[in-house]
């Protein structure tokens, strides 16, 4: 009986580990993190210039040193001989991993119900595992801003790093909260409200606007007495802006709105960044005058005038620097947000140039989000937020062939990818 | 007695002729220019001369008396482009009372007014193929139009000469606005299906009832009642005898392959596939039975049945030999067809000739008017736009564009304001934050109950 007992051990240690594993095919490839040597490329630092056969030393998440004679000791080589490595893509405002399927109500989280909803958190209900993130990434765009949408004070917008699977783990350092500015302007050309209506709308939405901020003036002046509050969470958010702790993103796009957006932010001495500002160009000057920074964009959108030029939406952003305005580029996206660095051609081609345009989705961003100690440029201390492009990522050809976020080497695939592989060439094809 | 007939003859010509619709046509020299001629590669230092809005001669050290001569020197010309799916300068978009409208034509609603025309042709497009919307399995038949903007009469933006066409629709919305709206078939991608067929053996038995009747006629002394004119099902006949080509609204494989069989069940030849989000999953179905795929550049996610699609849809359709172009249908992206054509260098690395053909000489084909425009070839139409950089180049700016040798479009001269028309009753002039961008689904947003939110967002 022990004999036989053995014996099924014995067959049972033979067959376990077949039973227990099954036969998958191919390998997945997860992001990883260690140290890469990244050699032989042009290095586009975009704070200090280009270096030519120049390499990136990259350890433990941050940027260990960036120039031509660095020894890989035991870190990986990625030979990048004849390509080109920028620092991450910013997209300064999309609501990428806030919704999936955009018709599908059940995988909106970007607006919540409500006029008033300062609390709600994009940080929160970002999904970090969207299949539109690896779809995104691989364009070279490693940070966006995720932004709700809807009401008055729709919620606060946070930056993440498009790598990691909680919203900890993927936080860039940057939360603001959001203002839709009242507007005289209609939503989109589908909105067939009247002149008058825009107007009683706008005067309603300016009168709720003052009211709210009064009230939370006062929440925050008797917060910080140390008075004893009533449970008041849209308040407690708002008095955060008030305090300086957080800083305000007003949504604003007519001139005339940009105007009164000005004076109401100078009024109220708000930490503000104006976002939207489709007819900035009107009013540049006095934007830059304000020493207000500008989020702006997409670029591929229509002029908001029929009597404006043709290519109002393209030059705008071009406009706004020359006036001397710190000019961020956004895709205003979700699942398309691998267009930022197209949209950021346009404004380069339309008036910004390529530099400036550059500026416009990496250190600029950066430093309007008050992270340019990280991220921004490819400098020694930084994180290791960078990747390597056959060619200037802005020009629709070019490939990019790796990508790196907070040092993790990303998987250069997705679903789109995926698919290609697939079905290039199907099999069975017309015949079975 | 013969003067006299030739006078009446000459009156009645000048008196015709606004009728008529004969539309302006142009000549003009291009000098020194990058010509990529799309069919017969690229030519250096190249002139093309156009008289009397047809390209005459492409070639070296050309002159031409009392043209207007354009240094081009630096610059690149190519063919107009072609967008195979627009709903630019119109009026409405969808008749969605029935699940088959095939009587309902939209050259009714063309507004010659549409500032979109115009901003167009600032992206170089020449043709633009206004559609129908998706509401209907069967919607209503099209209009190829020429960007010839400045006149006042819908008319002379027709392109005559285009065959007729007719916009189909599978999939979630024609079972959202029917099925869903309305509680009547097809609330399936099944009924969808069944809707055609059934209107194909609709079509054939009014059809035979009219071949019954011509018959009966020729009969001596014969005196047959005629069966009731049906626009509806006459128009599903002059798809059956191949005097209209399809162009489908689709997204998925499956539904795709099911109307390719139905074609084919029907004898059906002519059919494009529009969006065709799916497509390079039966691609080989595809190039083996159809006119090809009329896709987006990259659009997807913004409803649940191209939730599963690829940016490289293009570049796996055209390397399976699938006829592929690359349309809009937005009066957003009209204006840079030539980009969006451009990222199929970015997914699926297509060579210059083959993303250039997405935007020209394919969506020409899958209009049955190749052979007329869609590349700079002698013979052909005189619809030109010059670029100051390569089109495909992301910093390319269309500096010109000319529609039957006409220009039509200028960077260096136009005035800010082209409108040709001002609302009377706007005191102040709206401001629109977007152009809302599906319009498949324009007209029936009402369908769309999600809280009121996909009012202004993607519901195409």
């Amino acid at each position: 009986m022990k004999k036989f007992n053995s014996i099924i051990y014995l067959l049972a240690l033979i067959f376990i580990p077949v039973m227990a594993q099954a036969q998958f095919d191919g390998e997945f490839i997860k992001p990883r993190n260690g140290k890469f040597l990244l050699q032989n490329a042009t290095v586009v630092t975009v704070t200090k210039g280009e270096i030519k056969n120049g390499s990136v030393l990259i350890v433990n998440g941050k940027i260990e040193s960036v120039g031509t004679n660095i020894s890989a000791g035991d870190a990986e080589v990625i030979d990048c001989t004849g390509q080109y490595i920028y620092p991450g893509l910013f997209d300064g405002g999309s609501r990428l991993g806030l919704v999936e399927v955009n018709s599908l109500p059940e995988t909106q989280d970007f607006a919540e119900i409500g006029q008033v909803t300062p609390n709600m958190r994009a940080l929160v209900a970002v999904n970090p595992n969207s299949v539109a993130i690896p779809v995104t990434r691989v364009s070279g765009v490693t940070t966006t801003l995720a932004s709700p949408s809807g009401g008055l004070f729709p919620g606060t917008a946070a930056l993440i790093n498009l790598n990691g699977y909680t919203g900890d783990q993927m936080f860039a350092g940057f939360e603001g909260v959001i203002l839709n500015f009242p507007t005289s302007a209609r939503r989109s050309t589908w909105d067939r409200r009247s002149e008058e209506e825009v107007k009683k709308d706008a005067e309603q939405a300016q009168k709720n606007l003052n009211e709210i901020w009064s009230k939370a003036t006062k929440y925050q002046e008797l917060k910080a007495a140390e008075a004893e509050l009533t449970f008041y969470p849209e308040m407690d958010q708002l008095a955060k802006v008030i305090a300086g702790e957080l800083p305000l993103l007003v949504e604003v796009n007519a001139a005339e709105d940009i105007l009164s957006a000005i004076k109401w932010i100078e009024e109220k001495k708000v930490n503000a960044i104006l976002t939207g500002v489709a007819e900035g160009w009107r009013v540049a000057d006095k934007i830059a005058q304000a020493n207000l920074p500008v989020i702006t964009g997409p670029m591929l959108s229509i002029p908001t005038r029929q009597s404006d030029r043709f290519d109002a939406a393209y030059t705008n952003p071009g406009k706004m620097a020359k006036a001397g305005v710190k000019v961020v580029i956004r895709s205003n996206d979700a699942e398309n947000v691998r267009n930022l660095p197209f949209n950021a051609g346009f404004a380069a081609a339309y008036g910004m140039g390529k530099e400036e345009a550059l500026k416009a989705v990496t250190i600029n961003a950066a430093e309007v989000f008050g992270v340019a100690d990280k991220l921004g440029s490819i400098e020694a201390g930084k994180d290791a937020t960078l990747f390597v492009s056959s060619g200037d990522p802005f020009e629709t050809r070019s490939q990019i062939s790796h990508v790196f976020i907070d040092g993790y080497r990303v998987p250069m695939s997705n679903r789109h990818i995926k698919l290609y592989q697939e079905f290039l060439q199907r099999s069975p094809g017309l015949e079975k | 007695m013969k003067k006299l007939n030739i006078l009446i003859a000459a009156i009645l010509t000048l008196v015709w002729t606004p009728s008529q619709g004969q539309t302006e046509k142009g000549s003009v020299l291009i000098k020194n220019a990058t010509v990529l001629t799309v069919t017969n590669g690229t030519l250096e230092d190249t002139d093309v001369l156009v008289e009397n809005g047809v390209i005459k001669k492409i070639g070296k050290g050309l002159s031409a008396n009392n043209v207007t001569t354009v240094d081009a020197k630096g610059k690149f010309l190519m063919p107009g482009i072609i967008d195979a799916h627009s709903h630019v300068a119109l009026d409405a978009v969808n008749e969605a009372t029935a699940p088959i409208t095939s009587e309902v034509q939209m050259a009714d609603v063309v507004d010659p007014f549409d500032i979109g025309i115009y901003r167009a042709l600032a992206g170089g497009v020449t043709i633009s193929h206004a559609m129908h919307g998706s509401a209907n399995a069967i919607g209503g038949q099209n209009i190829t139009l020429k960007h010839r903007y400045g006149t006042y009469n819908p008319e002379d933006l027709y392109m005559k000469e285009a065959p007729r066409t007719i916009k189909f629709a599978l999939g979630e919305n024609p079972t959202r606005v029917h099925g869903r709206g309305k509680n009547i078939q097809p609330r399936t991608r099944m009924g969808v299906e069944a809707i055609i067929r059934n209107g194909f053996n609709e079509a054939l038995q009014y059809k035979k009832s009219w071949e019954k009747y011509n018959n009966d006629l020729k009969q001596k002394g014969a005196t047959p009642i005629p069966p009731k004119h049906d626009a509806r099902l006459q128009t599903l006949v002059d798809i059956l005898d191949g005097k209209i080509i399809i162009h489908c609204h689709s997204y998925r494989a499956d539904e795709i392959y099911a109307l390719i069989n139905t074609c084919r069940d029907f004898g059906i030849t002519n059919i494009v596939f529009s969006h065709v989000n799916e497509g390079f999953k039966v691609a080989p179905e595809l190039a083996a039975y159809t006119m090809g795929a009329s896709v987006f550049a990259d659009w997807w996610a913004y409803k649940f049945e191209v939730y599963y699609s690829t940016a490289y849809n293009a570049a796996i359709l055209t390397e399976n030999n699938v006829i592929t172009s690359i349309n809009s249908d937005s009066g957003e992206l009209i204006r840079h067809l030539y980009h969006e054509a451009a990222k199929t260098q970015r997914y699926g690395q297509l060579n210059d000739e083959q993303a250039l053909a997405l935007i020209t000489i394919n969506p020409a084909k899958q209009l049955g008017i190749a052979d007329k425009v869609g590349s700079i070839e002698e013979g052909k139409q005189g619809d030109l736009v010059l670029f100051n950089e390569h089109p495909l180049s992301v910093y390319a700016i269309p500096q010109m564009t000319f529609v039957d040798g006409v220009k039509y479009f200028d960077i260096e001269d136009d005035a800010d304001d082209m409108r040709i028309k001002v609302s009377a009753t706007d005191t102040v002039e709206p401001i629109f934050l977007k152009e809302h961008d599906h319009n498949c689904m324009h007209g029936v947003d009402f369908f769309f109950n999600n809280f009121g939110r996909s009012l202004f967002q993607h519901s195409h």
